[in-house]
């Protein structure tokens, strides 16, 4: 038997850079640095994992929407150790939303074939946490989202969502779409072995034309949604600031009865 | 004037807050229609009435609780239908849970219209209502209109005031009939969580969180006290979640919950960016720590450079003095 994983990646802004938007209000991923989206090794980490533990044959395939640079988050998921890579990029694309985002990855992961589709638990960027729910819309497949805990085994996957009012466990069939929390373990760093074997691990390269889709149903032009305006928030006046020489507290007491918390 | 679908987030018929929240919100773009559904759903109805629900359509099956957030997507779509089949429906708002987010996005895609997540804030506009949200960790605040197809748009707790609006709030069935996919995803077991007896964190007016700092998960009674004396929820960072101190559904930033209270007091806490990404719109932030050059000092109101076991429980035996 065969199980053929396709994990969803995507590259984005460092959030620990100053991130900001372009003129045409669109995420700037030219002025910052990029990565692999934290939440995202998390699948990765999740599909070795799958592999590791079956007794199938199993091969994962690392997939991005993105720029050219978005490359280096698909390097960086081979060298964690997936098999291979699909980069589907096009200039159509810059200005997409989750819509479009969605429709192109849906014919990519059908293109490539799956079993099982594994995805981050929402973006860093966008942090809109969508996409997975609307992959298995698009696929007609089950959606197992959001897990800490998560098995797959004998054609089912099995795991723990950990919802707001309750903590369920869920199962579903494959093919299915995934996603994976921060809570489900944590990723590995890849090992120097790991990131010389990236170097000759495939990378396929796909463009609109090759997924069938045409260029009026993405690109900012054509998005869901338009955004009108983006405006830095602005800097918080600068608070008052105490040294605790004994009092901290009671001076702190005091500050929040003068803003009638008490 | 047009109406507006509010789906109904409730506990066996117990509306939460953020529900009512967006039905004031939903009063500025249109007649609120409200869908309540799975146990209880009819239970709902007074509160929505009041608060300005011209229509309660509700809807009960078994399908709602024993699977994942198909079947909801299935009769979210039907109100979708029988509403704007009488007439105009200006949005469908959805409150911003992770659930809500997901059946939200699936109707957004079957009705073919765009989505707008997590919102602060909705004004009607020329084009559509138009909805405010953050962005970057809450380092720009963005507005945005849905382009294409009825606006699809959920919003964060404590967005807008909970007000009263009394309206008819009929009470309808909605007839729902479940897709081939309503079956997908099984739910075999639910554990629910255990209630503290204190707020909602997402809803709290007040939240009291630990971090690192705290040390371990015995001090974080300290923390608690000091939520307790506030009447406040507790929170607490993702390295003191990470340790075991304090359980997951804790969490604020990021990767855990997004809390936007009136006062926020972060003892013990850095302020990573991941961490503010989830409590930089409070109105309020007060932080003990340390460290003064610790980043969270840049976003207070009020900040107490000091050690958190000298300074957490003075503060405590005060407000409890104060209060008497
Ligand atoms: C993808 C991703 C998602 C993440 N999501 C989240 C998230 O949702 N929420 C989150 O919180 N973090 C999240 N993080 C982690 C985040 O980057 C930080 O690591 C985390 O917030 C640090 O927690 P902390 O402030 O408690 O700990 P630290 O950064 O270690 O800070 C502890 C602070 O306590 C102070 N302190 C120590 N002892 C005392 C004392 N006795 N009295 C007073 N002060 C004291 C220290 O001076 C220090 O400033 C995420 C990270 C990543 C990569
Ligand atoms: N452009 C993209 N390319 C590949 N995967 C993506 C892309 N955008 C989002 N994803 C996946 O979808 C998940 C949720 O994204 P979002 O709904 O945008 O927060 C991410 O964690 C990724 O796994």
């Amino acid at each position: 038997m065969s199980l053929r994983i396709v994990v969803c990646v995507k590259y984005v802004p460092d959030a620990t850079g100053d991130r900001h938007f372009a003129d045409d209000l669109t995420v700037d991923r030219d002025d910052v640095d990029g990565l692999l989206s934290e939440l995202d090794e998390y699948a990765v980490e999740q599909a070795l994992q799958i592999s590791e533990e079956s007794d199938d044959d199993v091969e994962i395939t690392v997939l991005t929407v993105g720029p050219e640079d978005a490359k280096d988050a698909l390097r960086k998921a081979l060298s964690m150790g997936a098999d291979k890579a699909v980069h589907v990029e096009d200039d159509d694309l810059h200005g997409t939303d989750v819509m479009g985002t969605s429709l192109v990855l849906a014919k990519a992961i059908e293109k490539a074939g799956y079993d099982l589709v594994i995805t981050g638990m929402a973006s860093t960027d966008g942090t809109m946490g969508v996409l997975p729910a609307i992959l298995a819309e698009r696929l007609g497949v089950p959606q197992v989202t959001l897990l800490s805990e998560v098995n797959v085994a004998d054609g089912k996957v099995t795991g723990r969502r950990d919802g707001d009012a309750a903590s369920e466990q869920l199962e579903a069939s494959l093919p299915a779409v995934v996603s994976v929390t921060d809570q489900s373990g944590e990723a590995r760093y890849p090992s120097f072995k790991g990131i010389m074997a990236a170097k000759k691990k495939p990378v396929e390269s796909w463009d609109l034309s090759d997924l069938d889709v045409d260029s009026d149903e993405v690109g900012l032009e054509n998005a869901w949604t338009a955004v009108d305006s983006a405006t830095p928030r602005p800097a918080r006046t600068a608070g008052t600031i105490v040294k605790d020489e004994g009092e901290g507290g009671k001076q702190l007491a005091e500050f929040l009865a003068g803003q009638k918390f008490i | 004037m047009a109406e507006v679908l509010v789906y109904v987030d409730h506990v066996d018929g117990a509306v939460r807050k953020p529900t009512l929240e967006l039905l004031t919100l939903a009063r500025r773009v249109g007649e609120p229609v409200a869908v309540a559904l799975g146990a209880g759903a009819e239970a709902t109805a007074a509160v929505l009435a009041e608060h300005g629900a011209v229509k309660v359509l509700t809807a009960d099956a078994a399908e709602f609780a024993d699977y994942l957030v198909v079947p909801k997507v299935d009769a979210l779509q039907a109100a979708y239908e029988a509403v704007s089949a009488g007439g105009s429906l200006a949005a469908v708002l959805v409150p911003s849970s992770a659930e809500g987010k997901e059946i939200a996005a699936r109707l957004a895609v079957r009705i073919g219209s765009g989505i707008i997540t997590d919102a602060v804030d909705l004004e009607a506009g020329d084009e559509g209502p138009v909805a405010t949200q953050s962005a970057f960790a809450a380092s720009f605040t963005t507005k945005s209109r849905v382009s294409k197809g009825t606006p699809v748009i959920t919003v964060k707790p404590n967005s807008a005031p909970v007000e009263a609006a009394p309206a008819a709030g009929a009470v309808e069935a909605l007839a729902v009939t479940f897709s081939a996919l309503a079956t997908g995803t099984k739910v075999t077991s639910r554990t629910p969580r255990e209630s503290t007896g204190r707020p909602e964190l997402t809803e709290a007016a007040i939240v009291v969180s630990g971090g690192r700092g705290v040390n371990g998960a015995e001090n974080f009674s300290i923390i608690e006290a000091l939520a307790d004396s506030l009447g406040a929820a507790v929170g607490a960072s993702r390295a003191a979640v990470d340790a075991g101190w304090y359980p997951h559904s804790n969490q604020v930033g990021q990767t855990g919950k997004s809390v936007s209270p009136q006062l926020y007091i972060a003892s013990g806490i850095s302020g990573a960016i991941q961490h503010r990404a989830g409590m930089q719109t409070s109105k309020t932030i007060v932080a003990i720590n340390k460290d003064s050059e610790a980043p969270i000092f840049d976003l207070v109101d009020y900040g107490v450079v000091g050690d958190l076991f000298q300074v957490v429980p003075q503060l405590t035996d005060e407000i409890k003095a104060r209060k008497g």
